[in-house]
């Protein structure tokens, strides 16, 4: 079974081509870190699996069918934005908020949507933080109710954007491995994008590096070479491997701690 | 106090639009559009005038020129989304035009005070069915939005992800929110349309972190400063959108400290 199929897709934000006749075939059940420079189209290559950005060209198909907005088997985590962060709703509440959360009516979980809130709580270990306002939440435990949230309705496909951002090395490390155990324990398909490799060392099974509208996929050495990345960044990239870590280079300067120290001042 | 009719009138009037505004206030606030809905207002202003102008009540005025307004205000959605300048320059804009109608319209002068800052002793009892009717309207519209305005307000991309609208929903809500403030400049006036829907809501929203309480409490603190601002007023002879203001300033800067 095909997770996410791309043929020949090109998509293009405005007069800016993002992506451009990108191909691209992912399997089921595979942990696949997405990475590549600022606007190289990590967010924009979720949106148009979930349907809310159309193709110009080609055809993108999620579990075989053709992508499409409100498909229930596609769970998402867009990137943090402030006002989450300054929430004062309940964790619970803010999970909840999801639920059904398309259909008209009054909000309120009825008890077949109870217990699965209760189910997605308990499975990131997010129980005790239900009753805690969002905005006395640390960087950490927010990612666990936001995973929360995405497991509601028990996507086969995770697409996660950025879940690392602004989080210290150590809940970097616990959130890596809590989403590697449940794309394990439930058998899911998971997107995950970052800007640096190193924290999804070891629990990933591929790479999709996206850079330059272009695309690569498969394992980190095969994708993570000076040829291939020089490629997609359209200019002479090397990779330094020390100690088990990846830089990625530009004459002397770390392409992926420059963006992610970029993106953390925003 | 009650044995006056103007008094009975006041306390029903004040009643139903403070639990409209306690409730949709609570989305607002939510929402972040609370300067939405001070603009809103100050456009009802031109329209309250206006019609007084051509000759039709001012309350129609208002609801037609706000809800004009909302609809706007949702179809340009994302575009204006944090535009503070763009609705400020509107406010103002709608502000002038009122001052215009008004110029040509001298006799309304008078009345002037009453728009910008509320009237509830002269709520009549066809006034009252009208504010009976728009509130209800509000309310079940509101009913029938809830849920995916819930899950719009707080996670956009997923809810658009999940199949909402988010341009229909934030269209309706805006809307919601028009007929909202319409109600309100009846009780406190154009320019204090703040005082009922926004300060009850932010206080309920420091005060409870659930989403079912906040809404209540929020309908609950909005009826308490309503109420209680008429009964000040009345014992005072001071005015009672005064009284609301400062009811509503003291329970929020109460709500603070936590």
């Amino acid at each position: 079974m095909t997770a996410v199929e791309f043929e020949r897709v090109t998509v293009s934000l405005g007069s800016r081509v993002v992506l451009s006749e990108v191909s691209l075939r992912l399997e089921d059940g595979e942990f696949i870190g997405v990475l590549g420079p600022n606007g190289s189209g990590k967010t924009t290559l979720m949106r148009a699996i979930l349907g809310l950005v159309k193709p110009s060209a080609g055809s993108i198909k999620v579990l075989g069918k053709p992508a499409r907005r409100g498909n229930p088997a596609a769970g998402y985590m867009p990137q943090q934005r402030q006002s989450v962060r300054s929430l004062r709703l309940s964790g619970w509440d803010f999970v909840a908020s999801a639920v059904n959360g398309h259909k008209w009516g009054l909000p309120g979980a009825r008890a077949a949507e109870r217990k699965e809130i209760d189910w997605a709580l308990a499975t990131v270990g997010a129980r005790d933080l239900a009753r805690r306002p969002l905005s006395e939440t640390s960087g950490g435990e927010r990612q666990r109710l936001l995973l929360a949230q995405c497991l509601l309705g028990r996507p086969r496909l995770l697409l996660l954007d950025e879940p690392l951002l602004n989080l210290d090395p150590h809940h970097q490390r616990v959130v890596v491995q809590l989403v590697r155990q449940l794309q394990k324990e439930l058998a899911m398909t998971v997107l995950f994008s970052a800007h640096e490799i190193n924290p999804l060392l070891g629990a990933l099974d591929k790479v999709l590096y996206l850079g330059g509208g272009r695309a690569a996929l498969g394992g980190v050495d095969e994708v993570i070479t000076g040829p291939v990345l020089s490629r997609l960044y359209g200019s002479e990239i090397e990779v330094v491997r020390i100690g088990g870590r990846i830089f990625v280079m530009s004459g002397a300067h770390d392409l992926e701690k420059s963006e992610h120290r970029h993106d953390a001042h925003l | 106090m009650l044995t006056y009719d103007f008094m009975v009138n006041a306390f029903l009037a004040s009643g139903i639009v403070a639990v409209v505004a306690g409730i949709v206030g609570y989305f607002l606030v939510l929402r972040g559009q609370t300067f939405a809905g001070h603009a809103l207002s100050h456009v009802g202003f031109a329209g309250a005038t206006g019609a007084v102008l051509v000759g039709l009540p001012p309350l129609w005025g208002l609801v037609v020129f706000t809800v004009g307004a909302g609809l706007g205000m949702g179809v340009l959605g994302e575009r204006l989304s944090g535009r503070d300048v763009a609705i400020g320059i509107i406010l103002s804009l709608s502000m002038g035009l009122g001052l215009l109608f008004l110029h040509f319209y001298t006799a309304y002068a008078t009345q002037v005070t009453a728009l910008l800052f509320g009237n509830v002793l002269g709520v009549d009892s066809e006034t009252l069915w009208t504010l009976l009717l728009l509130g209800a309207v509000s309310l079940a519209a509101l009913a029938v939005i809830a849920r995916p305005l819930l899950f719009a307000s707080i996670q956009p991309e997923l809810a658009e992800a999940k199949g909402v609208s988010l341009q229909l929903v934030s269209l309706l809500f805006l809307a919601i929110v028009a007929l909202t403030v319409a109600e309100c400049t009846q009780i406190v006036g154009v320019l204090l349309v703040f005082t009922l829907m926004v300060g009850p809501a932010a206080a309920a929203g420091r005060w409870t972190s659930r989403l079912g309480r906040g809404v209540v409490l929020a309908a609950i603190l909005a009826l308490a400063e309503a109420w209680t601002g008429v009964t000040l007023a009345y014992y005072t002879d001071w005015p009672t959108s005064f009284w609301i203001t400062a009811l509503s300033a003291a329970v929020y800067f109460a709500s603070l400290p936590r």
